[in-house]
């Protein structure tokens, strides 16, 4: 069981071990579904306004505007449309969707059937990695409950709108968490992403309008729906408004999932979580191994986008490592290209040769064999896979290596014989 | 008209069609952008990222041939941030290839070694990343150590032949272009029609290589050394000798085989005309005692594989006739002979083929032992330059009879929808008993991916059909299957164009060049002043003095062919091909 924390008052994790998961009448007690019931009183094109209003962002790692990813999808005059809900989770260190689906399977449902509302879709998937087990068991009867009470299926609580939801089990590689690659997947072929332009909202599945959110800006939905943009909009920043969930993992006395509102600061987050262990703060990981490197000099700074870009960094996915000042940082980057090399799709050169060179020189610069000249070419690498790769799994692979580079660079400098 | 936009490329503005990528856009700009994997209509999946360029305001590099132009935009092909990206691109391609150029069969067609002028890069500094890997080596040889996963070769047997014999297996650095559990190809159902061999950048895919063999047989003063060579191969070998496409070499080639030391030089034509007689024979009786139809000509291995391995219920619509280089390995082989009092065993026959798909027609057990060799169109040229002939400075001269002549027929075997023809001359004149002077059934003719034409001559109705490509076959066959195609004849050549287009001929093919080869082989037709396959004086001279009637018993024998859905190609490919070759000639 996923340990978890909140500052202030949650909104994600409002029914969390407050209700039963495999009971859908706890879910609507608590006010479940009454989003929804609302929702279909009112325009596809009202709530849209609300969602745009309300400036909810992907948190799936991205930030992109969910109210613009709708208004694309809904303007389309082809049909159907699709709304894939990613539950892919690859990002080493991120548990987040998962304790949202283990816990409250219904949100998801909810917020799915309610983006497919305001869209015009009539099918759906929730897209999930293969190991989250536990997860899928209720989902799938979360889903059968839905149904039965008339939630999901052909007119909707007796309205004209009907929304069709089905488990798709992933191949459980990162890659497949990439939309355009999730996508492929889905349609049975081999996970790789698609060249974007066009945008899955505008040509997704099956070359149909298809939005696809992260499990947890679905899960937002209900709540902007019932309560209004006003109400979601007193939570967090100007730039970031809601709530966000943080993995902390690593050098931390306790791990686990905490809901702040944007604007947090990171080293609050961290005191919260009980502090750094094993030593002093060295550097956090923030938004996945794809995401930034935060320095110990840094980490006094608010989480929401605005403040966060200023260091080149931002909360990605909402995954926290925290590396003590007994890590070595070569040995961080070895583990992070490792897991790069591994999963990069093989579809593009830069990505496919450029991980796996570069993999080699820092374990090279590990095992102090390397010089200076392999330090070059290993940032030479680095950054034409930023520029050069095919989808966003190659162009961030090597992020904390560049960042790493520069913010701990006597560092690196003192494996160089 | 296509709505026109206003674009920069290097600063300079142009009026370009809207919708067209950058790469072409740059290409009608006369700047010219360098590629790996793209390869229009069959790989334009942003692979290697050599084409990179800048756009401005957009965050990363963009891939040139998948990116099209917007109004607007601001492109910059050779910006510091370019090159490096380049540069760096083709070093990790380079540290992940194993690089032996001097001993490479792909000589000058390597794209690899032909961008390098455009990167610019002196030294590869990254540790070498490629493994070692056994070779597969059969008909076709998969070499994985040169293999830079382009996959055109994967799109190539999709797109083209609908087979999907080469897929991607793997992830990352660790994925690989190889069938399905890394088969051998010889155990999959690969036609071995070699047009991944065509399309392939490297040496990674090439044909195994026969020419030390052939060189050795011609030194061995115990070996009579007979060569033919295919409709196909005079339109196009000029080329690998700096001739412009479509120019005809038959004098200078027959100059060339002689020169190299074989001891007659007959032509694949003349076994052309022979399986025109006996298809068009066994199509009339086909017709008159309702056999089954549609008909399927027989004389592409690719083709005659594909339906064996896919289409076993279609094996019967099979044309019995074999192909015509192994119908004139059959007859060299059993006549010659007789004719130049010559031991059969001391006989070597040496086939030059537009196609990789001969060099294992002849391991069919009923045409093995009748050819010895087959040489693609590139292995021809890499011999005759090995022995340091000057091919053009060569005085013309003529083919051997009696099979050396041939008929203006058989000389359009070479282009799709040839045979169609040929067959159609001989057997509508004998269906009808009259004899016609204009032989052109043009609506055979084109580059269309399937051509169905009907033919109304007197009380004549025939409705044919012709497919090159095998995915275009397979839209037919499944067609005729459904009853929603009803046909007598079909024509089917695995590769685009027919034999034109094979997987032994010169790199690259496009389709310019295919036109102007396909061109050149029907000048060669108007040009002869026989155009039917029956009126080749020596086909009928052989039915005198050996074989009897058209479809004979002693014909049947010796010209016809059977069919299995389970060939025994395992047994066959098991043994090694040099197993084999001892066995079959005796060495
Ligand atoms: C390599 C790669 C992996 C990704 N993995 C995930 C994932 O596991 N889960 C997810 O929600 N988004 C993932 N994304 C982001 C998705 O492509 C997409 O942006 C997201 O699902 C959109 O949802 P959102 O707008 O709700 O954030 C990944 C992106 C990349 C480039
Ligand atoms: S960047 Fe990596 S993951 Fe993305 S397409 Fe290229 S190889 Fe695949
Ligand atoms: S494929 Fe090209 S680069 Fe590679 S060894 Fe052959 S000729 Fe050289
Ligand atoms: S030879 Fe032909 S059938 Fe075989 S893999 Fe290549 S393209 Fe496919
Ligand atoms: S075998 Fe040749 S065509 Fe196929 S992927 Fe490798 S390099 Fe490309």
């Amino acid at each position: 069981m996923i340990d978890f924390k909140v500052i202030g008052t949650p909104i994600l994790l409002r029914n969390i071990k407050k209700i039963d998961p495999e009971s859908i009448e706890a879910y609507i007690e608590t006010g479940g579904y009454e989003a929804l019931k609302k929702a279909l009183k009112k325009s596809p094109d009202e709530l849209l306004e609300e969602v745009k209003k309300s400036e909810l962002r992907g948190r799936g790692g991205a930030g992109f505007p969910t109210g613009i990813k709708f208004e694309i999808a809904k303007n389309q005059k082809e049909t159907p449309k699709f709304v894939v809900v990613n539950a892919e989770e690859g990002e080493p260190g991120t548990f987040k969707d998962r304790i949202i689906l283990e816990n409250d399977p219904h949100l998801v449902i909810e917020g799915a059937i309610l983006a497919a509302y305001i869209i015009g879709a009539n099918y759906g998937y929730i897209a999930i990695r293969p190991d989250y087990t536990l997860a899928i068991k209720r989902l799938e009867k979360a889903i059968q409950d839905a149904y039965k009470y008339g939630f999901l299926g052909d007119n909707i609580l007796g309205s004209n709108f009907s929304f069709h939801l089905k488990i798709k089990r992933g191949a459980g590689a990162y890659i497949c968490g990439e939309e355009t690659a999730l996508l492929e997947m889905i349609e049975g072929k081999r996970g790789e992403p698609r060249k974007k332009p066009p945008f899955p909202p505008q040509k997704g599945l099956y070359g149909k309008p298809t939005v696809v959110n992260n499990v947890e800006t679905l899960a937002n939905l209900p709540f902007i729906i019932y309560y209004g943009s006003e109400e979601f909009k007193k939570y967090g920043v100007e730039g970031s408004y809601g709530t966000k969930l943080f993995c902390m993992s690593g050098d931390v006395s306790w791990k686990g999932i905490i809901e702040i509102p944007f604007g947090v600061k990171l080293s609050e987050i961290i005191s919260l979580a009980g502090g750094v262990k094993g030593g002093k703060l060295k550097a956090v990981i923030l938004g996945g191994v794809s995401g930034s490197l935060v320095k110990y000099d840094e980490v006094d700074i608010e989480v929401d986008y605005h403040s966060l870009g200023r260091i080149q960094a931002g909360p990605g996915c909402g995954t926290i490592i925290v590396l003590n000042d007994k890590r070595d940082i070569v040995d961080v980057c070895e583990n992070i290209m490792r897991f790069f090399k591994d999963e990069s799709c093989g579809k593009c050169f830069p990505c496919r040769l450029g991980t796996e060179a570069s993999y080699r020189i820092i374990k090279k610069i590990k095992e102090k064999k390397a010089n200076l000249h392999d330090l070059f070419n290993l940032e030479r690498i680095c950054k034409t896979m930023k520029n050069a790769s095919f989808c966003g799994l190659g162009q961030t692979a090597p992020n904390i290596i560049l960042q790493s580079l520069q913010k701990f660079k006597d560092e690196w400098l003192s494996h160089i014989s | 008209m296509k709505k026109l936009v206003d674009i920069k490329i290097n600063g300079k503005s142009y009026l370009m069609p809207e919708g067209i990528t950058i790469l072409e856009a740059c290409k009608r700009a006369g700047i010219h952008i360098p590629t790996l994997c793209y390869l229009e209509g069959i790989t334009e999946g942003g692979h290697c990222g050599i084409c990179v360029v800048e756009v401005k305001g957009a965050r990363n590099l963009q891939r040139a041939c998948i990116t099209k132009i917007k109004e607007g935009m601001e492109i910059y092909t050779d910006t510091p941030l370019v090159r490096k990206a380049r540069k760096t691109i083709y070093e990790l391609t380079l540290a992940n290839h194993k690089s032996t150029c001097p001993a490479c069969q792909k000589e000058e067609p390597c794209e690899i070694r032909k961008i390098a002028k455009n990167i610019g890069l002196s030294e590869v500094e990254v540790e070498l990343l490629f493994k070692e890997h056994e070779k597969d080596r059969s008909i076709i040889n998969r070499d994985q150590t040169k293999c830079i996963e382009c996959r055109r070769c994967v799109n190539t047997c999709e797109k083209i032949q609908g087979i999907n014999t080469l897929i991607v297996d793997g992830k990352g650095f660790n994925s690989r272009i190889s069938p399905p559990y890394n088969l051998p190809l010889k155990n999959t159902p690969c036609v071995f029609c070699g047009q991944c061999v065509v399309r392939c950048p490297t040496g990674a895919l090439t044909e195994k290589d026969d020419t030390e063999k052939v060189l050795d047989a011609l030194q061995d003063p115990n070996k009579y050394v007979v060569v033919s060579f295919a409709p196909a191969v005079r339109a196009s070998i000029g080329e690998l000798f700096g001739l412009p496409p479509g120019t005809l070499v038959i004098g200078k080639l027959v100059a060339a085989l002689r020169k190299l030391g074989f001891d007659k030089v007959f032509d694949v034509n003349y076994g052309a005309d022979l399986t025109i007689v006996e298809e068009a024979n066994e199509l009339i009786e086909r017709i008159k005692f309702r056999k089954t139809l549609p008909m399927f000509t027989s004389c592409c291995p690719a083709w005659v594989k594909f339906v064996e391995e896919f289409y076993p219920e279609m094996i019967p619509n099979l044309s019995t006739c074999k192909s015509p280089q192994a119908m004139l390995g059959a007859v060299i082989k059993n006549f010659l002979p007789e004719l130049e009092n010559i031991p059969k065993d001391k006989i070597v026959h040496v086939t030059i083929m537009p196609c990789t798909a001969k060099k294992y027609e002849i391991l069919r057990p009923d045409i093995m032992g009748d050819i010895d060799y087959v040489l693609t169109v590139r292995e021809l040229a890499k011999m005759i330059k090995i022995a340091g002939i000057d091919l053009l400075s060569l005085e013309d001269e003529e083919e051997d009879i009696p099979f050396g002549e041939y008929s203006g027929a058989a000389a359009i075997f070479g282009v799709t929808g040839g045979v169609m023809e040929a067959a159609l001359r001989t057997a509508v004149e004998w269906l009808t008993g009259e004899t016609f002077s204009n032989l052109d059934f043009v609506p055979v003719r084109g580059m269309k991916n399937i051509r169905i034409a009907e033919i109304d001559i007197k009380d004549l109705k025939l409705k044919v059909a012709v497919a090159h490509t095998l995915k275009a076959a397979q839209e037919v066959l499944e067609k005729i299957k459904n009853k929603e195609l009803d046909i007598q004849f079909l024509e089917v050549m695995a590769c685009p164009g027919g034999c034109i287009g094979g997987g032994g001929q010169p790199i690259p093919t496009t389709e310019e060049i295919l036109r102007k080869r396909a061109e050149a082989l029907y000048t060669l037709d108007k040009n002869k002043e026989i155009r039917k396959s029956h009126e080749n004086p020596f086909i009928k001279f052989l039915y005198e003095k050996f074989l009897g009637n058209y479809g004979s018993e002693k014909a049947h024998k010796l010209l016809h062919a059977k069919y299995s859905h389970k060939p025994n190609w395992d047994d066959i490919f098991n043994k090694s091909y040099e197993e084999i070759c001892k066995e079959v000639l005796k060495y």
